[in-house]
């Protein structure tokens, strides 16, 4: 009983501490301070930024397979020693943002089970297939520079360590999208099949690409907060638009038509796409798209047979840990 | 779920020599000699170093960011600690 009541008092005068704490950390990220891992934070900001690095690293990591399918069939040695070089800056990319929200105090093991579990979600681009070389060169071109477009405000974001690891992902996606824009360049010079290959693979990857930025902003449920907390410096409205304006004039160049009829030009020169369909992204979302099922399992593979290697590397930090006490000992 | 969560590191760098090794971030690894090898491949892909140093997290001791005041006060209202407190007249020239 007493306890309980004691309890109470407690936490209402952790209510009033909170309010005041609550209000200094607004005026800090007002005043475009940066909140570091040991800073006071409100219980949703950490909650926020938890859910939103560690999908972000999820998507780092699946965004491998799809393209990790194609290394061993990658036309030349040069293209594959920079899709090699390509898939391996995802994983890295992934590795920094884990560390970068386990810094709020959630460990590795539980994000990654999170994910394996289907409990976490990642970018829903990766649930679509790569079915020909040029869905390579789409990938890196389209999805890359979508990311980028995403992740450029995101290297201000009021939380340290995901925006010292942002700066780190945006030099090195660059080279990402560059990569993937030669290939398109080179199919769309070669023969007429090459030129089609283009043609197609733009054509299955257009839409879900502009998904990527999220539901349109009357509807998405994160927004306000997230801006407010400057985790979020630009609208997914607002993102999508940059991105089809400077992706239209680069498919122009290419020689390429953007799959939608509906598409006009604006009188400020901004490019309208026509209605994106959100039923599908809500399909895919929910686990339904096309290789959502064939990315968890691989992943569940990927973790499983290496099992042993973390275990062995686990027991032979222990063995040698132990060796140094009993030699310290004699 | 057998294998304990494995240790984590922070890694430092130096990129250039004669420059000091600066914090690039952290990772986990089981044990000194894997976490050097994890912190190559991971901050050292595009030549960034020529020297990695990798610290167990739990080595470090910080200051607490809610005693910020108390720590670092005493040194700001020190300014005669600064060659800007001092005057110097024009005609001695650069001191």
């Amino acid at each position: 009983m007493y306890t309980q009541a004691l309890n109470t008092s407690d936490a209402d005068d952790r209510n009033v501490e909170d309010a005041a704490r609550a209000a200094a950390f607004q005026a800090r990220i007002d005043a475009d301070e940066r909140i570091e891992p040991n800073d006071w934070m409100p219980a949703a900001y950490r909650k926020t930024l938890t859910r939103q690095i560690s999908q972000h690293a999820h998507s780092e990591i699946v965004g491998m397979l799809p393209e990790g399918n194609w290394i061993t069939r990658a036309p030349t040695l040069r293209r594959k020693a920079a899709l090699l070089a390509k898939v391996q800056d995802e994983c890295g990319h992934g590795l920094y943002l884990y560390a970068a929200a386990e810094t709020l105090g959630t460990s590795r093991e539980e994000l990654v089970d999170a994910m394996l579990t289907g409990k976490a979600k990642y970018s829903l681009i990766f649930n679509y297939p790569t079915l020909t070389w040029a869905d390579i060169g789409t990938i890196g071109w389209l999805v890359d520079g979508a990311a980028i477009m995403n992740q450029i405000p995101l290297c201000r974001c009021s939380y340290g360590p995901y925006a010292r690891a942002m700066i780190r992902v945006c030099k090195e996606e660059s080279f990402h999208q560059r990569q993937g824009f030669e290939i398109m360049l080179t199919l769309c010079r070669g023969t007429d099949e090459q030129k089609a290959m283009a043609q197609d693979a733009l054509n299955r990857w257009w839409w879900p690409v502009l998904m990527m930025f999220g539901p349109p902003d009357k509807v998405s449920q994160h927004s306000d907060t997230s801006t407010k907390w400057k985790i979020k410096r630009f609208s997914n409205d607002e993102l999508r638009q940059k991105f089809v304006d400077a992706t239209v004039p680069q498919a122009q160049f290419l020689g390429l038509t953007i799959p939608d009829s509906e598409m006009k030009q604006d009188e400020a020169g901004h490019w309208v796409p026509g209605p994106i369909d959100w039923d599908e992204f809500k399909q895919v979302l929910a686990g339904n798209g096309p290789c959502n099922r064939d990315r968890l399992a691989a992943r569940r593979k990927a973790h499983d047979e290496g099992a042993w290697v973390r275990e062995a590397a686990a027991a032979y930090a222990e063995k040698r840990k132990r060796r140094q006490f009993a030699q310290a000992a004699e | 779920m057998a294998t304990p969560n494995s240790p984590l590191w922070e890694v430092f760098i130096r990129s250039r020599n004669g420059l000091a090794h600066k914090h690039v971030g952290s990772l986990h690894a089981a044990d000194a000699t894997l976490a050097l090898q994890a912190a190559r491949d991971i901050y050292t892909r595009r030549g960034e170093g020529l020297s990695i140093w990798v610290v167990p997290s739990s080595a470090i001791t910080a200051s607490d960011p809610a005693e910020k005041g108390m720590m670092f006060e005493p040194a700001e209202s020190k300014i005669y600690r600064h060659p800007t407190f001092y005057d110097v007249p024009e005609e001695v020239g650069h001191m």
